[in-house]
């Protein structure tokens, strides 16, 4: 069976999944409006994890959050199951399937066959909406892609109890219930509060003073890591910023969006004016990921390269603090 | 970031005619998304850490045939794994497939725990155990 279900592509998938569900629902709410109101946007140095060998940072709210904080400030009610046992897991999804109901599942990258072989890394925090059912094959709505696709019930169990970090445990979820209408209002500016309070908390590893951490890191990476390890550092904090996923400049454009649409419907100019001012502060991020893939590309950079782009995190990190002030104040 | 400067870098992404989404202002400074089918910094990044894999396998593979390490180590890097991930994969203590990577402990391990390894790795006990047959 094929249930009738329109794929957008979005820039994160997460948000790409709650919006196109929450579409399929006759709700219009957009990509970035999901994840202003969920607080998505973040800034956290992960101290003693390794990724990929190299050191964690995140630019975004943990996998599930921004779903769940969506959720709890519109009011509508979602119902998420975990599996131990694939069968249960499989049956559980043909079930809905047959009631005519798309469902979110959260899998893991490292065996998505659809997905270009550079991007398959053990990153078990993907998501994708299954709305159909053909033979063997699964239809498959993933909102980084362009079209959809169809996995056969093997990959898609493969996916759906990846191991590791984050593991999946064949996570499924769908909306139950919504309000009559959605009082986006109040949402919005829950959502922000929140994000300038993670933005400006005085934790040396979250928000602005997070940033200003990660940046001295950076001076001491050359002398204590070696070149070769300093770049593989660099290009690490460079991949996590502009990976898939972050439509650009560590999600700030994403922000900005949100903050321009937030202004029409709040009727409130500054934030619109805010947005401009946050579009500029993603520039900055990319010309950051720029410079500092020229110091990788070489790989044989000076000390002094590491201390320029670490400067330039510095400067972003006092616009951040500036900004989201002003953000506060404004609502 | 403006929409006509969303770059169109030659990417690993080309390759799989495959565009990802980025936000951008248009003229008129309202926020819009567009395909985006690769940017150059980006790019350098991802395939510096496929090279850094590459370095990771192609030692491991020298450490195997010199018989300093068990081919699991081989097949673990193959896979793009660390300890964590494949001891999560299998079920085991992490230490108990750090011992398995002693060739000594290697050559005796159960056909039972030799299967399981293979299934993660989807290859064949034999394969398994002799790496230039993988591949």
């Amino acid at each position: 069976m094929e249930i009738n279900f329109t794929h957008h592509q979005s820039a994160h998938c997460e948000n790409g999944v709650v919006s196109n569900l929450m579409k399929h629902n006759g709700f219009n709410v957009s990509e970035p409006m999901v994840f202003g109101i969920g607080s998505g946007l973040l800034f956290c140095y992960i101290p003693f994890l390794m990724v990929n060998h190299a050191p964690a940072l995140t630019y975004r709210a943990m996998p599930g959050f921004i779903f769940k904080r969506f959720a709890k400030r519109v009011g509508i009610k979602i119902k998420r199951e975990k599996f131990k046992n694939p069968q249960n897991a499989k049956a559980r999804l043909d079930e809905n399937l047959n009631k005519n109901n798309p469902v979110g599942l959260q899998v893991g990258v490292y065996n998505l066959v659809y997905f270009p072989d550079e991007y398959r890394f053990h990153f078990n925090a993907h998501n994708l909406v299954v709305y159909g059912k053909k033979e063997d094959s699964y239809l498959i709505s993933d909102p980084v892609m362009e079209t959809v696709t169809t996995l056969t019930a093997k990959e898609l169990e493969k996916v759906r109890f990846a191991k590791g970090a984050f593991a999946p445990k064949g996570h499924m979820y769908y909306p139950i219930d919504f309000p009559k209408e959605l009082a986006l209002e109040k949402a919005i500016v829950k959502g922000i509060k929140q994000t300038c309070r993670e933005m400006l908390a005085p934790v040396p590893i979250v928000g602005v003073k997070g940033i200003r951490t990660v940046a001295k890191l950076i001076r001491k990476w050359p002398k204590k890591k070696g070149t070769k390890v300093a770049n593989h550092y660099l290009g690490q904090v460079v991949r996590m910023q502009e990976e898939i996923g972050t439509g650009g400049g560590g999600f700030r454009y994403i922000y900005a969006a949100f903050l321009q649409e937030a202004g029409k419907v709040l009727k409130n100019d500054t934030l619109i004016e805010l947005s401009i001012e946050m579009t500029a502060i993603g520039d900055s991020w990319r010309d950051f990921a720029l410079d500092a893939s020229r110091i990788y590309k070489n790989r044989s950079a000076k000390d002094d390269a590491y201390n320029d782009v670490a400067s330039q995190l510095d400067d972003i990190a006092n616009r951040e603090e500036v900004f989201f002030k002003k953000l506060k104040k404004a609502i | 970031m403006k929409k006509s400067e969303i770059p169109q870098d030659k990417g690993s992404l080309k390759s799989a005619n495959f565009k990802e989404l980025c936000y951008a202002v248009n003229e008129n400074g309202e926020y819009t998304t567009a395909g985006s089918s690769g940017w150059t910094p980006k790019t350098i990044a991802l395939n510096n850490a496929l090279q850094e894999i590459n370095e990771r396998i192609e030692k491991a593979k020298i450490r195997v045939l010199n018989n300093q390490t068990s081919p699991i180590e081989y097949y673990m890097e193959l896979h793009k794994m660390d300890i964590t991930i494949l001891a999560s994969y299998v079920g085991l203590w992490k230490w108990r497939v750090k011992r398995h990577f002693k060739p000594k402990v290697f050559h005796k391990l159960s056909q039972k725990i030799l299967q399981k390894y293979a299934d993660i790795f989807e290859i064949t006990v034999d394969q398994l155990k002799h790496i230039e047959h993988g591949n």
